[in-house]
């Protein structure tokens, strides 16, 4: 009993985040996602404080704790100070830890997640760049962005001396030393072992499903499959 | 009155020598923004801003994302105030706002909790060999316009008043959720009423529009924006924030962060093509500015230049309202005026069927 609670409470963020809950619901009244998906952070806390592991468990395996955007707006709203967005980082952050991440269709998106802004803060120094927005994945995006994807140099050269090339300005190309720094600052603190966690439980997940390890395939199911919308 | 709620939260933001930390959303789909405000530091205002080419990402998409851990982000944090260091300043200014509240949440954890500054200075000295001394000032961007909005006012060559009609403009302000609802006393006006960007436009001629939905996210909400089977949360949210805001006829709507800008403008787009639902004048869409653009076009730059071909809904009945002189000719043009073509028309857009008024003509 508490085994969950404890490792949750080695987590600055839960133990800045998780007072006293009293249940009032108000982060749920102004939360963005309660207003979207089937979602109740007021329950999520409840459940938390409850120290129970199975509950815990449960949370730590389910789709429930990623439908959290981090706006945040909760926190300043708790009249007892809690922040349930902090205690959804720290779940998520375990839920990863442990490989329960895997056993959610949306848990399973974090290799998603790895693979594209996590690999190329590794190649790039930065979380996005113009290339990776790739119109046939980005429809929302636009004609205007077809139009820049296609002539990028063209665009970005009237606002930036450094596209893609050294020296500063907008989406300048980061020197190698920089890019050096990033990866043994990954390596040190912690970075580098989440992204292997996230690719070998994956891994194991997807053999489980039928495919051949963690594939190009498996990851694009987890970009794009939302039985929420299904039938 | 609530309405002076704000004065209750000010901030110290630094009057000169600031070091600029670039941003990964402004870049990419804002770059004109990024350069105007440079431009207008430097050139209007006469101060220093240092533009550092060894800055990285803050890797602030990835934390939000659950994929770079709480330890990883905050030795990123800290290698970015060495550099600071290295450069010689002391005023940290950030062009993001998720790394705005990133910045603070790291500054603040550290104070609660010494021992996660202790770590990090060994995590970053072993990757590095690095030391770094925390920054005396930080501010976003959008603090340091409101900062400089009357020395900006008394440069002001176009206001934000109708040219036809001469009455001041409606303008829905919409502030990141990440510049004062994790902290409320490090944004100006704190998260209930916030005055960053209504300060700039009350100064600069306009009217700040109420609405229900005011405080309410745009949506990106990370992995429901970056996972394509998330993205209904995030044109759910935007849609109930323009559904809310559209019966106030907003002339135009301002933002401090670069992604709700980029949401606010590429839902928009979205919507229109679902459903054929509009929510500016005429079946157009409503304008989103960058608060650089709106500065930029106050003090008389050029709206090309500014870079404000980039927005999907286009923003010409704002310019035409504000009298601006512009080339519609030129709006679609590459370096040195070479022709690359136009984007194809859209449902959201004034020339997507046959106005010919915006058309580029060949």
């Amino acid at each position: 009993m508490g085994k969950y609670y404890d490792m949750l409470m080695e987590d600055v963020r839960v133990r800045e985040g998780l007072k006293a809950c009293m249940n009032c619901g108000v982060c749920t009244g102004v939360c963005p996602a309660a207003e979207f998906y089937n979602y109740d952070p007021r329950q999520i806390i409840s459940t938390v404080q409850t120290r129970d592991d199975d509950a815990i468990e449960e949370l730590l395996r389910s789709e429930t704790i990623w439908f959290c955007g981090q706006c945040m707006s909760c926190r300043p709203r708790c009249p007892r100070g809690n922040t349930p967005g902090y205690v959804i980082q720290g779940l998520r952050a375990l839920s990863q830890r442990l490989g329960f991440f895997v056993e959610s269709e949306k848990g399973r998106q974090q290799l998603a997640i790895k693979r594209i802004v996590g690999e190329n803060i590794l190649n790039t120094g930065y979380c996005i760049v113009p290339k990776m927005v790739v119109p046939e994945m980005h429809q929302e995006q636009g004609t205007v962005w077809r139009w820049i994807y296609a002539h990028d140099k063209e665009v970005y050269s009237q606002f930036t001396p450094s596209y893609r090339t050294e020296g500063a300005g907008a989406l300048r190309k980061i020197d190698e030393k920089s890019l050096e720094e990033i990866h043994r600052i990954f390596d040190v603190s912690g970075g580098t072992k989440l992204f292997d966690d996230i690719e070998r439980f994956s891994d194991r997940k997807a053999r489980e499903m039928g495919y051949d390890g963690a594939t190009h395939e498996y990851m694009m199911e987890t970009y794009t499959k939302n039985s929420m919308t299904e039938e | 009155m609530k309405r002076a709620n704000w004065t209750e939260y000010q901030k110290a933001i630094a009057d000169d020598k600031y070091y600029y930390a670039r941003s990964c959303i402004r870049q990419n789909f804002y770059p004109g923004s990024e350069k105007a405000f440079l431009e207008i530091l430097h050139k209007d205002l006469g101060r220093d801003i240092f533009d550092d080419p060894l800055h990285t990402s803050c890797t602030g998409i990835g934390y939000h994302s659950d994929i770079v851990p709480l330890e990883t982000i905050m030795t990123v944090v800290a290698r970015q105030f060495s550099l600071m260091n290295d450069a010689g300043y002391e005023n940290f200014v950030t062009s993001c706002i998720t790394s705005f509240g990133i910045y603070t949440e790291i500054l603040s954890t550290w104070e609660e909790f010494p021992e996660t500054e202790e770590k990090t200075r060994e995590n970053l000295f072993k990757a590095t060999g690095r030391e770094f001394v925390k920054p005396k000032n930080l501010a976003h961007t959008s603090d340091v316009m409101f900062h400089f909005r009357n020395e900006i006012a008394g440069r002001m060559k176009r206001p934000l008043i109708n040219a036809r009609t001469g009455e001041p403009l409606r303008v829905v302000e919409h502030i990141g959720c990440h510049y004062a609802k994790i902290f409320p006393s490090k944004g100006i006006g704190g998260s209930e009423f916030p005055y960053v960007l209504a300060g700039m436009i009350e100064s600069w001629g306009g009217n700040v529009v109420d609405y229900p939905e005011r405080r309410h996210c745009c949506g990106f909400g990370f992995r429901n924006y970056l996972v394509q089977a998330n993205r209904g949360y995030s044109i759910a949210n935007s849609h109930k924030k323009l559904e809310s805001m559209a019966p106030y006829k907003p002339d135009f709507i301002v933002c401090n962060c670069p992604g709700c800008t980029m949401f606010l403008d590429r839902w928009q787009y979205t919507i229109a093509e679902m459903d054929g639902t509009t929510y500016g004048d005429d079946g157009h869409g409503i304008p989103v500015l960058t608060y650089e653009e709106m500065a930029g076009l106050v003090l008389g730059y050029d709206p090309w230049e500014l870079g404000m071909q980039m927005h999907q809904v286009d923003v010409e009945p704002l310019l035409d309202k504000m009298g601006i002189d512009y080339d519609p000719s030129a709006k679609y043009l590459g370096r040195n005026g070479k022709y690359i073509g136009k984007p194809e028309p859209a449902a959201v857009n004034c020339s997507s069927q046959n106005n010919t008024i915006y058309d580029i003509k060949m």
